[in-house]
């Protein structure tokens, strides 16, 4: 079986849920919907107070070039515009929705038959993604039209699916593709037509034979051009550039962009929200989220609206138990604790995480010896030991020289750490230091080149 | 003896061969640099803190001499550190007069101890201010103050900078500071600000006000995070008789330039959210004391009309109920 050839590591699985079916979540009396859910620029508000909005209304539309619209996931009125805390407890603007019936606007195909035929040409698909509001599912929330436009230097082949869920608890994924196999080859086949390419993979980790056995058996009944991938559990595997190497086998260029090795990889999340958009003129109004943790009563997917409050659905779960440590939004390697469950759904959330006391504290630092389990670890080769150092040091030029910028933050070097030091915490601080610099060197660079070209003429 | 004397001169040969190619060099490759930049930073204390906004003191000195050949003044350079004193100095080396600045201090601008903003959360990744303040709002409620974890301590070269472990917040040494700005640029929660010393300009003691919060929130929000948390009520905006107060998000901030440390907000605050130096703050009890003395005194008074009122009321039962919403009505309004 394959996978990425350097590093990872092998947290405990943990998937408790992964046999519970998709339960619709109750939809709340009130809904807040932030309008910061996806990487880059966060949305405006376009809606006021007093407003009357169905769902798949839009409410928000895109603060800039990385931005996305956000649509009404209720029926209702628009109670206020306000702020609300995110996951991490900062606040953000969002638009509360008092919920009135459940009617949908007209133009959405609610009805369960499966549309096969893509009728779309290849720029309508992208016009499509981005009016309907698809952001990456996997919890990077990268805006998918911006990904679907690459620059024109790049020669795309093929479209890798990220179905590896190596994240340990969650499930989201593994159960979609266990209700939905044909939509996602269908959301496949349009982004293949999308990108202009004619091969895609799809990457599953082998702890998920079920999903790899139904997605193989739809693939070949009437998409031979999709190839199913069982991957050798390992994480960090669904991050992008490893998922590549474990698939094609390609590296993707230090500092340079996926797409250089010709593949685009897409969540299979994103591929069934592309499919709801393209074939249903569905925007992105609802997601699955795993609620999960040893103490949770029942570990159970959710199909949620946005901007459900995540308390009613640790609710639904069974509540919060009392020897509650930390809950997380998103998995335990990469996702982050929330400082209260005050917040609401948004569509990059897979997850929610119930930590006991026992599990959620980290344990006391100690000295550095360099057994070099991190190098060891890391998947891109880095030797996090030293660039913990040089950020904490602030020495940024060693730091570069030591490409902190590949960093992909996975957490496999505090994971692998014996002696508990948060590697990770200091390297997120030097990296996005260096990042700044390398892109003011860039600048000056190109206002230099500009200039000469100038001078030139 | 032989050997000895042909490495004397083999040595000596080489030695003269080599300081000829130094001078040669030295001569070839000769930098003029204006020899009252060396004296300049000779008077400069020499801590290279970076306080002036010049990467050490010889960048400061050259910034002086360009600036005195190209104006004439040295405007805003200014060296924290030597304070007046050396500024003088490098005045005169430059033979010019000397202009005073008022000397400045960093100023904790976050009064949310320990006891006052309870903690809701707790971090436990590594001690620092800036990895927190990235990873999350914060351990209270309050996202915009103190963290706690002593960036600023460590940002701190002159050791005035320290955490009480009592309240849980840092607290500036008034004498060792020499207001670098080393701690304010640490601070990922923008706390700590850079203020003039003291009101009067030659007072012995350092007389100063400030508002010891930065919480943009809601009056509501704030207080519901931080007992001590600025809500924005704007009371010492009115009180204040220089105009030195602007309430601006939902926070106040007295301007250093204006305050004439009176101490009239501090008494007025309902939150405790404007602090003083000690000298101003003897002035304060007693403007409390007035006021609490004052608010007896009308309280008494009320009562008194209260009673009065009642006694009439008992007389002629009717009109009661009217006379109460009058009352009522513009206390709703103001609200």
């Amino acid at each position: 079986m394959k996978t990425f050839k350097l590093g990872g590591v092998h947290p405990a699985a943990n998937k408790l849920s992964d046999k519970a079916p998709i339960v619709v979540a109750e939809v709340p009396a009130l809904v807040a919907i932030p309008m910061a859910q996806n990487l880059g620029a966060p949305s405006k508000a376009i809606v006021a107070k007093g407003d009357k909005v169905k769902v798949g209304t839009p409410i928000g539309e895109p603060g800039g070039f990385l931005s996305s619209f956000v649509h009404s996931s209720v029926s209702g009125t628009v109670d206020k515009v306000d702020v609300v805390e995110d996951a991490t407890g900062k606040k953000v603007p969002a638009v509360f929705i008092k919920v009135e019936g459940d009617e949908w606007e007209e133009s959405i195909d609610r009805s369960k038959d499966i549309v096969k035929e893509i009728k779309l040409e290849k720029q309508e698909i992208i016009d499509r993604v981005k009016a309907m509001g698809i952001v990456g599912m996997g919890g990077a929330t990268f805006p998918t039209q911006v990904k679907l436009t690459p620059p024109p230097t790049a020669k795309p082949e093929c479209v890798i699916i990220n179905a590896v869920e190596c994240e340990p608890y969650l499930t989201s994924d593994h159960s979609l593709m266990l209700a939905h196999p044909e939509e996602i080859c269908i959301g496949v086949r349009i982004l293949e037509k999308a990108m202009g390419v004619k091969k895609a993979y799809i990457g599953i980790e082998a702890n998920k034979p079920d999903a790899i056995e139904l997605m193989t058996k739809t693939a070949a009944a009437g998409y031979p051009e999709i190839e199913i991938v069982p991957l050798k559990l390992k994480y960090p595997q669904g991050g992008e550039k490893q998922l590549i190497n474990a698939v094609i086998g390609k590296d993707v260029p230090s500092g340079g962009l996926p797409i250089a090795t010709g593949a685009l990889v897409q969540n299979v999340g994103t591929a069934f929200a592309v499919y709801e958009a393209v074939q249903k003129n569905k925007p992105l109004i609802e997601r699955i989220v795993t609620v999960t943790g040893k103490s949770i009563k029942k570990p159970s997917n959710f199909l949620a609206r946005l901007g459900v409050p995540i308390q009613n659905l640790i609710e639904a779960a069974g509540g919060l138990p009392d020897d509650t440590g930390k809950v997380i939004s998103g998995g335990p390697m990469m996702g982050k604790a929330m400082p209260d469950t005050n917040s609401y759904m948004v569509k990059g959330c897979s997850g929610i995480l119930v930590m006991r006391n026992e599990e959620a504290r980290r344990k006391e630092a100690s000295p550095c010896i360099k057994c070099g389990k991190c190098v060891q670890a890391c998947p891109m080769g880095l030797q996090p030991l030293f660039l913990a150092v040089y950020s904490e040091k602030n020495m940024l030029d060693a730091a570069e020289e030591e490409r902190i910028y590949d960093c992909i933050e996975c957490g496999s070097c505090s994971f692998s750490c014996p002696a508990n030091r948060p590697l990770l915490d200091w390297i997120r601080q030097g990296k996005p230091k260096v990042m700044g610099i390398l892109r003011q060197r860039a600048a000056e660079a190109k206002a230099k080149a500009d200039a000469a070209k100038a001078a030139a003429k | 003896m032989n050997v000895i004397l042909i490495a004397l001169i083999a040595l000596g040969a080489i030695g003269l061969i080599g300081s000829l190619l130094l001078y040669l060099v030295a001569k070839q490759f000769y930098v003029y640099e204006d020899p009252r930049v060396g004296q300049v930073e000779e008077a400069l204390p020499g801590a290279n803190c970076g306080g002036c906004g010049f990467p050490g003191c010889h960048g400061m000195a050259d910034a002086c001499v360009k600036a005195k050949d190209a104006k004439g003044e040295l405007g805003d350079l200014f060296c924290p550190v030597g304070g007046n004193d050396v500024m003088a100095q490098v005045s005169s080396l430059l033979g010019m007069e000397a202009a005073a600045a008022d000397p400045k201090i960093a100023v904790v601008r976050c009064n949310g101890n320990l006891c006052s903003r309870p903690k809701v959360a707790v971090f436990d990744g590594a001690k620092s201010c800036a990895i927190a303040a990235s990873t999350f709002s914060g351990e209270t409620g309050c996202a915009f103050g103190c963290v706690g974890l002593g960036d600023c301590v460590k940002a701190c070269q002159f050791d005035a900078i320290h955490m009480n472990t009592e309240t849980g917040l840092p607290e500036v040494d008034e004498e060792k500071c020499v207001a670098c700005g080393a701690c304010a640029k640490a601070c990922p929660k923008f706390v700590i600000e850079i203020r003039k010393k003291s009101a009067m300009a030659k007072a012995p003691t350092a007389k100063r006000v400030w508002v010891s919060c930065i919480n943009k929130d809601k009056g509501a929000v704030a207080r519901k995070a931080c007992n001590n948390a600025c809500i924005g009520c704007g009371k010492c905006q009115k009180v204040c008789k220089f105009d030195a107060i602007t309430v601006e998000n939902n926070l106040a901030f007295i301007d250093s330039e204006k305050c004439k440390a009176c101490g009239m907000c501090v008494a007025e605050c309902p939150t405790g959210a404007i602090h003083a130096t000690e000298p101003v703050m003897a002035v304060v009890e007693k403007l409390k004391a007035k006021k609490a003395a004052d608010a007896a005194k009308a309280k008494e008074e009320a009562a008194k009309k209260a009673a009065e009122a009642k006694a009439a009321a008992e007389a002629a039962p009717a009109p009661q109920p009217v006379a109460e919403k009058v009352a009522e009505a513009p206390k709703a309004e103001k609200q």
